[in-house]
């Protein structure tokens, strides 16, 4: 039975001739004095650290945060940008959704806060924090998007600051509550209640004004934010989420649910949050926000080191009306435009990350993306959004957004002629 | 209770366990927190909501002098924060400007504002007295109520803003 063995060995040697995976031969066995601590990264000759009740990023990634703009003056009102050119996937991490707050995190010690469903209700209803934990909730991952987004690139010149720091007053997050359809149907809903108003238990009382339609079709009571109870910044211990809609409406810390029959009027739904138009009046209530992508890398102050080279055009693209059924990606300033892949999953109303690999020769390129959702809306160009609505619109600007490639392959943001 | 009895129990328990919509009901009765009046800041158009006071504009400037101007300028004309005054009818210039007085179609929300939010680090701090007074010196600085008139809840809501046309609802752009 020496017969088998040895066609196994022969086997085993041609196997090892025709495959790569096997080619490598073993060195002869080390010295019995070696030191592998000279050998080893020090990570592999210690032990390690300890664990940790919270875990918390690496060290060398500290450049990965959000960028403050606040008022110096009055530094609770402002907002802090999403990284997003340092990010892959589509969900944000928690510390790094963005923010806009109007007067600081407010310290809200769940035990003594409340939720008060009144107004155009057949009873008003009061409702712990505990008590609506016991709801049935549901999760839905979606984007929230500041009104105020890119609101530079109203400007003449184009910003210079990173993709993330320009355009990322937009996050995309798990979140998990209860429908607030469960909550009002609870009250009974009288029949001339066609507005909500929300307000918010932060050092401004954030007060807005919501289509009854919106809470009672796809508005979640949020609890939790990619697992975990919400951050103080993202609403601890409520907050409303409207999927879609702009992050204004999208109430944090909210203590207050007011049925009426018409808006409040109030301040961030008349001075704010509208879009002033050429002929002198303005759009009110221009809550969905509509398709838009970015390139996240390359983008805005990076550098291809190789030339030629290939690099990984990769971005983020969402519709507040539904999914993203398209991404072109143009290297020479929109007027070829070749489809990216759209990476699973797409979901309706959430970030959809899209990349297409990009051979760059070393010549002088412009690198743009544009988005199409299932509406068939087209994301604009910059100069049909300005044709549209003139160029002190402020709010709500969705336009494609133009990464200059010069020759030594420095990124900087342009508006293309 | 029989056996079979019990199955047919504990088969009626899942189904309604597994129901989707099938939840405790847990809010409780706010019939008299909704009375309250910190349940009660949002002011409407129509007045609804507003506190007895009065002030007027001389008396609003004195206030604001002390808690406004240092990030809203001396003459409310804008500073670190935002101007209230100034550049009405500018909305269809080449720089239009959204004051107060500029865009703001109703007066009540500037009552509502100034109580829920001003000044930063002391919300509520002051008195309706105080916030009409307030209110009148910013309208008064444009004409938009004459420098005598006393403001309260009954002339507040009766002010006509010079942008009240200027807003239409949408729900698209």
């Amino acid at each position: 039975m020496t017969t088998p063995l040895h066609s196994r060995r022969q086997f085993l040697q041609q196997a090892a001739l025709g495959s790569a995976l096997v080619s490598y031969s073993l060195p002869r066995l080390a010295k019995a004095d070696i030191d592998y601590r000279e050998l080893l990264p020090e990570s592999m000759t210690k032990a390690g650290g300890e664990f940790t009740n919270y875990g918390q990023p690496s060290p060398y990634e500290q450049q990965v945060i959000r960028w403050i703009s606040a008022n110096p003056d009055m530094p609770g009102n402002g907002v802090s940008w999403s990284p997003l050119h340092e990010l892959q996937g589509t969900i944000t991490p928690n510390g790094l959704h963005f923010e806009r707050h109007h007067n600081g995190v407010p310290a809200i010690d769940p035990a003594q806060h409340q939720l008060l469903i009144d107004g155009l209700v057949d009873k008003p209803l009061v409702f712990s924090v505990d008590a609506l934990k016991r709801y049935p909730m549901q999760s839905r991952i979606c984007f929230i998007e500041c009104g105020g987004n890119s609101n530079s690139s109203w400007r003449s010149q184009p910003i210079l600051t990173a993709a993330g720091y320009a355009h990322g007053l937009v996050s995309n997050a798990e979140w998990t509550g209860i429908p607030v359809r469960l909550l009002l149907e609870e009250a009974g809903i009288k029949p001339e209640a066609k507005w909500v108003i929300a307000e918010a238990a932060d050092g401004a009382s954030l007060n807005v004004s919501i289509p009854l339609e919106k809470l009672m079709n796809d508005a979640l009571l949020a609890l939790y934010q990619n697992g975990e109870r919400l951050r103080p910044e993202n609403g601890y211990p409520l907050r409303l989420v409207l999927p879609g809609w702009e992050g204004i409406v999208n109430v944090k810390w909210l203590r207050q649910l007011r049925l009426s029959n018409a808006p409040a009027m109030s301040r961030d739904e008349t001075a704010q949050y509208t879009d002033l138009m050429p002929n002198g009046s303005a759009r009110q209530f221009s809550f969905e926000m509509a398709s838009k992508s970015l390139i996240t890398s390359p983008s805005q102050g990076m550098t291809l080191p190789d030339k030629p080279g290939i690099y990984q055009v990769t971005g983020l693209a969402w519709s507040g009306r539904g999914k993203i059924t398209r991404v072109e990606v143009s290297a020479d300033g929109g007027q070829t435009w070749v489809d990216a892949e759209l990476q699973q999953p797409i979901l309706s109303k959430a970030f959809t990350r899209f990349s297409l690999p990009w051979k760059w020769q070393g010549q002088y390129a412009v690198l743009q993306s544009r988005a199409t959702d299932e509406t068939g809306y087209i994301q604009p160009t910059r100069e049909q959004l300005l044709k549209e609505r003139g160029r002190h619109g402020f709010f709500h600007f969705n336009a494609i957004i133009s990464w200059e490639v010069s020759e030594e392959g420095y990124i900087s943001h342009v508006y293309p002629e | 209770m029989s056996i079979r009895n019990s199955l047919l129990a504990l088969l009626l328990f899942a189904a309604h366990a597994y129901a989707e919509s099938e939840h405790q009901a847990l809010g409780r009765d706010a019939g008299e927190l909704t009375q309250q009046p910190q349940w009660n800041l949002t002011i409407t158009p129509d007045g609804r909501g507003l506190p007895v006071g009065h002030g007027t504009a001389a008396e609003g400037k004195k206030i604001f002098n002390h808690q406004c101007a240092s990030c809203h300028g001396f003459d409310a004309i804008g500073g670190s924060a935002m101007p209230l005054v100034g550049e009405v009818g500018s909305l269809t210039s080449e720089y239009p400007e959204k004051t107060v007085n500029s865009y703001w179609p109703y007066a009540t929300t500037l009552f509502d504002y100034i109580r829920r939010s001003m000044p930063p680090q002391a919300p509520y701090s002051l008195s309706s007295h105080q916030i009409y007074a307030l209110c009148a010196y910013i309208l008064s600085q444009d004409g938009i109520i004459e420098a005598d008139v006393e403001l309260n809840e009954v002339t507040l809501p009766q002010v006509t803003m010079p942008n009240r046309d200027g807003f239409s609802a949408t729900n698209s752009h």
